[in-house]
């Protein structure tokens, strides 16, 4: 971590002074981070109160105005309170939400279960296998770094077209290559498991460099004595494998595991590009089945708010969670 | 092609402590001919599955449409550039094009500036409200895209920016710049201090030292940081649907969904503006990936 100058003991100093004082050492901090921070707490932190706010109400397209003004034919403007104004509803959206009334919240949180940990555990195992290869010296090692890395610098959309491309009933590369094999050809978004497949597939193909170059980069700062002096202890690859890469890359796999898994919670083009849904909104994942909930036809301001209130939630219980399970191993940031 | 197979290997990490031990360790990395094979086999099949997708479609892209769209599998039928032809002289490409390279370039400036100041700041200085934006940072990540467009749509409206690229610009900042604050920090982190304080022995102010010494030394960081924010800008469709409402500001990302009316997807035109849509990330990822490893190694150590 950095390393600081010891704060110099403030003694016995009034808040005045002590506000000064810190003021005068820490200027250059504040003004280096302040555009960040505003930013991010006019977009993200005022949206984020509103909309919990919001998931309190009824707030929809329709009803948002609390005053609607029509033109009068002078050209004034004549304002009538709203009759149907939203109204604070209190617990109503997250009731509608968790007992199922609007939209399919427990099939969509299976879904998004499986496709984060299928996801993560995917990008991370073939992602930690292909660097230990890579990191080997080799033929043509370059030259298989930039090939394996190339899905990361694919637009995500592209990606997700390019895939359902491949995955096309009727002219699809991959229901061809089937055909070699004398498998008939596969209707793959007409059943929830297939369809799924199809987006988590595509999701490993995107996420697994990001997981390769990261793990790389923290194999490359294991020192190598630790290898060498393994090797004269007669280890076998496997062990120092086990008692050397793995314990050391444990910082890096735990921010990485932790960040892949946010990301692939949220995960959007993918299941919105790929599957759509189909068959009949039963591959929807969190975010994109709230997003059609929410946004299409009516905008219901409300429900995208409570739905975003309820993901938030559960993202935040994981990584408390997780880091829990972190700090009880030792590991602390 | 050939200039990374010349660049040297990859272990140039400033943390890493490795540098000549490897050359002289010649007993590891001595492997059977049956290793060999094995290694290089799963490299070869490994590399096909990354770049088979991208491959397919660049070969689709100069078949006829009919071809496209036919279960016969052949690599190349009646090449044409009738495609590309289409997407680039008969619709509004062009200017997506230009629209979508203005707000990844003006994103992956503002970016590389935000994060490296923030950074730098995280990882030297100790101020009151450290842990607590580190953690914010974390947190940022957490909210689903999908559901902040909403509210920021409002703020943007009120500011008067809907329907304008430096709305864009903003939105995509508050995507990319947490992460690679974060990121950057772990490699200043690994950046000694000392060379600091030699600087401000020197008269150099914070600021200073900061742009002369410091921000030198982490290239290969803000290498990276210009890949990310570059590519989050070029790939976003949500914000990009939600904000622009004129056919003359789309995006890419956004004006490419033309091509995918409801029922009869022009796939032919697709694979070829999914092509020129990849060309220009593909050309700043080959500048910045002789970098990827290291840039980002540091950040990931640290956490």
């Amino acid at each position: 971590m950095s390393t600081v100058t010891a704060d110099p003991a403030p003694g016995r100093v009034g808040l005045p002074t002590k506000l000064r004082q810190s003021w005068d050492k820490n200027w250059s901090a504040w003004a280096m981070v302040m555009p960040v921070v505003l930013v991010l707490a006019i977009l993200i932190f005022y949206p984020l109160i509103n909309g919990f706010w919001i998931s309190f109400t009824n707030q929809t397209e329709a009803n948002q105005l609390a005053e609607i003004c029509t033109k009068s034919i002078t050209g004034g403007e004549v304002c009538k309170e709203n009759p149907n104004a939203w109204s604070f509803v209190g617990l109503d959206n997250y009731l509608n939400v968790l007992t199922g009334k609007v939209g399919e919240f427990w099939m969509w949180t299976a879904n998004t279960l499986v496709w984060t940990v299928v996801g993560v555990a995917f990008h991370y195992g073939l992602g930690l296998g292909l660097a230990v290869m890579i990191n080997r010296q080799m033929r043509f090692r370059g030259l298989y770094r930039v090939l394996l890395v190339l899905p990361w610098a694919v637009p995500a959309f592209v990606s997700a077209f390019a895939w359902k491309f491949l995955f096309n009933e009727r002219f699809g590369v991959i229901n061809s290559m089937l055909g070699w094999i004398g498998v008939d050809p596969v209707a793959w978004f007409d059943s929830r498991w297939t369809s799924m497949f199809t987006a988590v597939v595509t999701n490993i193909w995107l996420g697994v460099p990001f997981m390769m170059v990261a793990l790389l980069g923290g194999m490359q700062s294991i020192s190598d004595e630790l290898y060498e002096a393994a090797e004269i202890d007669g280890a076998t690859p496997w062990q120092r494998f086990r008692n050397i890469t793995l314990p050391g890359l444990r910082p890096v796999s735990m921010t990485v595991i932790l960040l892949g898994t946010i990301w692939t919670f949220n995960m959007f083009p993918i299941i919105f590009l790929v599957t759509e849904g189909q068959p009949a909104g039963q591959t929807e994942i969190l975010v994109t089945g709230a997003f059609r909930a929410a946004f299409e036809g009516l905008r219901n301001y409300s429900l995208a708010s409570t739905y975003g209130v309820l993901i938030l939630s559960i993202l935040l219980v994981f990584s408390v969670f997780y880091r829990r399970v972190l700090r009880k191993q030792g590991e602390v940031w | 092609m050939a200039q990374m197979t010349t660049t040297p290997p990859i272990a140039d990490a400033p943390a890493s402590p490795s540098g000549p031990a490897r050359v002289n360790k010649p007993r590891r990395g001595r492997r059977s001919i049956a290793a060999s094979i094995g290694l290089h086999t799963t490299m070869i099949v490994a590399s096909l599955i990354a770049i088979g997708p991208i491959a397919w479609v660049l070969l689709s892209s100069f078949k006829p449409g009919y071809a496209v769209q036919s279960s016969e599998l052949t690599l190349v039928k009646d090449p044409t550039l009738a495609n590309y032809e289409y997407v680039l002289f008969d619709t509004n490409f062009p200017i997506w094009f230009l629209n979508s390279v203005l707000v990844a370039a003006l994103t992956m400036l503002f970016g590389i500036f935000f994060s490296a100041t923030t950074g730098y700041a995280l990882s030297r200085f100790n101020f009151p409200g450290r842990r607590s934006l580190m953690m914010v940072f974390l947190v940022t990540q957490m909210f689903p895209v999908a559901i902040l467009i909403v509210p920021i749509y409002t703020i943007m409206a009120n500011l008067g920016l809907i329907n304008t690229l430096p709305s864009l610009v903003i939105a995509y900042l508050t995507i990319a710049v947490p992460f690679c604050a974060w990121m950057l920090k772990g490699y200043f982190d690994s950046i000694p201090n000392s060379l600091d304080e030699a600087a401000s022995l020197d008269g150099c102010g914070p600021f200073r030292t900061f742009w002369t010494v410091i921000l030198p030394l982490a290239r290969p960081a803000i290498a990276v940081t210009g890949f990310y924010t570059f590519l989050t800008a070029w790939g976003e469709v949500a914000y990009a649907s939600a904000f622009i409402q004129d056919d003359k500001k789309f995006t890419l990302a956004y004006g490419m969904r033309q091509f995918v009316p409801q029922f009869n997807p022009q796939w032919e035109y697709l694979t070829a503006a999914a092509i020129l849509v990849t060309i220009p990330a593909g050309i700043v990822f080959l500048f910045a990936q002789k970098h990827l490893v290291s840039g980002l190694t540091a950040g990931g150590t640290k956490g």
